[in-house]
């Protein structure tokens, strides 16, 4: 490889990030502990930095670093989105970590060394970069699940995420090296032109893919890799449960689609019946559990695993529309969910988090605002008409018909309407009884400036949803080198 | 010449791999695992692999073994006789379904690409160590800068989670 710098200026978002978690790190022991929130607004610009920067690399395609790294606009849309969401994520996580009093400046840091891991993961030409990615990621969420160390269901939570990943991990990367072992190369061009081989087929490739499959379907915690999900996203800080519900699952699914789509399109008939199974089973699980729940966290933790059923729908056909559904699809859920778990944070009662359904009793009475965004929100994850949610799931639901597969858009159907009751539990609960408990909605100015970004685009997605649909179908194109 | 070494070092690794399984001490467990490292080293350097011989070592024998071995102090494992007397049916069973599926894979694979002639180039090649060093800041520059920053995390993030709360701030 000849250096040049266009390696430079392509991954210049990455060095942004890197950079400033780095002088994060710095300010961190700098800063007096009064003024912690300024370190929050630091990460917002940094993330602004580098989303100018990935804006500026917009509608290019090209291999960086011998091919083991790609800008292309599939990889573009999904940094803008987690940019987006880390953004949302600090905002309300200015006055959540003080109450908590975990206001650690490393948690700014791991945040954005997070994003890193992610937009590694998204734009990742090959599978070691994509592991590297993964890893990255993980690391800082074990962290961030951790922080609340005095609390004992947090620790459980970080240390069960810490070894239920590890397991993934190490399942992921033997996965990597059959298919290296059958092919001899570990980049996605090279091991698409090896499946597309039809002799490749052997029983050693077809274990390397169920491999990975694991791997992926344990990040996006689809149904048989699921275990981890409910504990983990109660036991952590709220903010950090959204951000990993949100982002975290969106970069995953990045990923998903471009090993599975170019990687092993040329097979697909091997796996799509196990992506049926899987995405079936999710939406099973993830709807008819999340009915029993009484913790709004776990039963946002199923629906997110139901939510992961319905998304892995679109990975059935490579085609645009499939390509289009799950665009739009990630970008919607990514919204709707962190509000909603923005909503959940602010709830506080007598000092601690409330986040019984029971503590959502009767909120219209008492802060008629934080109740409405609420609805918003449940309404859109259960895919109401007037929501983004409902759009999202529109066109997933017709690209799967287009794949062919008419009866699993039937099934989902069903499953969405069985999921609507749950959702409209908590609607229920916060508009038709009376209040009970002192719950009171603490708001800051930043929550505030958080719920109206994500609260006014789901709205906007679901009303008009023109110039994000333009948006996502200029970013339609996954680069081959 | 190569096949005895390779049956002195395949023969050495089971047997030293079933004595990690077989001793209940831990400690000599540990040991046991220290002597499979060892001769995994040693199959590595029967394969020319000379670099990936040393990474074995001082990863395996000099890091994750004595990170073992300390956990196996702190906790002061007791133990009682010298073996374990027997494994339950479902562990064996589990083993040798393990076997078969593996013999099964690697039976019913061919390999590619064909192992295709070792060229002979006429200037003399570098070592495997040279050369995994070139391509490792060349081709995979990339990967090993993230890399770097995963151990950066790994450095903070177990400090973050192991210190109290600092009082004199």
């Amino acid at each position: 490889m000849s250096f040049s710098a266009v390696n430079i200026l392509g991954t210049m978002p990455e060095i942004y990030l890197t950079f400033f978690g780095c002088v994060l790190l710095i300010l961190e022991t700098i800063v007096p502990k009064e003024k912690r929130s300024w370190l929050g607004y630091f990460t917002i610009l940094a993330l602004v930095f580098a989303m100018i920067a990935s804006i500026g690399l917009n509608g290019k395609g090209l291999p960086l670093y011998s091919g083991l790294y790609i800008i292309d606009p599939f990889s573009n849309f999904f940094k803008i989105t987690i940019y987006v969401g880390a953004i949302i994520t600090v905002l309300f996580s200015l006055p959540y970590l003080e109450q908590e009093d975990i206001h650690h400046g490393e948690y700014y840091a791991f945040i954005l060394f997070s994003v890193v891991g992610m937009m590694v993961m998204v734009s990742a030409g090959d599978l070691i970069t994509l592991f590297l990615g993964i890893e990255l990621m993980s690391l800082c969420f074990y962290v961030l699940v951790g922080l609340k160390r005095e609390s004992h269901r947090a620790v459980e939570a970080s240390f069960k995420y810490f070894l239920l990943g590890a397991f993934s991990a190490a399942i992921f990367l033997f996965g990597i090296s059959f298919l290296y072992g059958a092919s001899g190369t570990e980049t996605i061009s090279g091991l698409a032109a090896f499946i597309s081989n039809p002799g490749s087929l052997k029983p050693i490739v077809i274990a390397g893919m169920i491999l990975t499959l694991v791997g992926f379907t344990f990040k996006v915690s689809a149904v048989p890799f699921h275990m981890w999900t409910p504990d983990v996203y109660e036991g952590a800080p709220t903010v950090v449960t959204g951000f990993m519900a949100a982002a975290s699952k969106i970069a995953a699914f990045a990923v998903f689609l471009r090993v599975f789509w170019v990687a092993f399109s040329g097979n697909r008939h091997e796996w799509d019946i196990l992506i049926v199974l899987i995405s079936i089973l999710s939406m099973a699980v993830g709807n008819v559990v999340a009915l029993l729940q009484t913790n709004i966290k776990r039963m946002l933790a199923y629906s997110s695993i139901g939510h992961a059923g319905y998304a892995l729908m679109a990975l059935l056909l490579p085609n645009r529309e499939s390509l289009f559904a799950l665009l739009f699809y990630v970008f919607a859920y990514m919204f709707m969910t962190l509000g909603a778990f923005g909503i959940v944070l602010m709830m506080r009662k007598k000092g601690v988090e409330g986040e019984e359904i029971s503590d959502f009793v009767g909120l219209h009475k008492r802060h008629p605002l934080a109740a409405f965004m609420m609805l918003i929100f449940m309404f859109s994850l259960a895919g109401i008409p007037p929501f983004g949610g409902f759009l999202a799931k529109f066109y997933i639901f017709y690209a799967v018909v287009h794949a062919g597969y008419v009866w699993l858009a039937v099934v989902g159907i069903i499953f969405a309407a069985i999921g609507a009751y749950y959702y409209l539990k908590v609607v229920m609960a916060m508009y038709m009884r009376e209040p009970e408990e002192s719950v009171e909605v603490h708001m800051t100015p930043m929550g505030k400036i958080g719920l109206a970004l994500t609260a006014g685009t789901t709205l906007i997605l679901g009303i008009y949803p023109a110039p994000f649909v333009e948006y996502i179908k200029s970013s339609l194109a996954l680069f081959v080198p | 010449m190569q096949l005895a070494m390779f049956s002195y070092f395949g023969s050495a690794i089971l047997i030293s791999a079933l004595f990690v399984l077989y001793f209940r001490n831990p400690i000599y467990s540990a040991m046991s695992l220290l002597a499979m490292f060892m001769h995994i080293a040693g199959l590595y350097v029967i394969l020319e692999a000379e670099f990936l011989a040393g990474v074995q070592l001082l990863v395996y024998a000099g890091a994750i073994l004595v990170l073992y071995l300390f956990v196996v102090m702190l906790l002061n494992v007791e133990s009682r006789g010298r073996f374990i007397q027997r494994q339950t049916p479902i562990v064996v069973g589990v083993g040798i379904l393990a076997v078969v599926e593996i013999s099964l894979l690697i039976l019913r694979t061919r390999f590619y690409p064909e192992l295709p002639p070792i060229p002979h180039p006429g200037v003399e090649t570098l070592g495997n160590t040279e050369t995994i060093g070139m391509v490792l800041y060349t081709q995979y520059l990339f990967p090993f800068e993230i890399a770097s920053l995963v151990l950066l995390i790994a450095l903070v993030g177990a400090i973050v989670l192991a210190k109290g709360k600092l009082k004199f701030r």
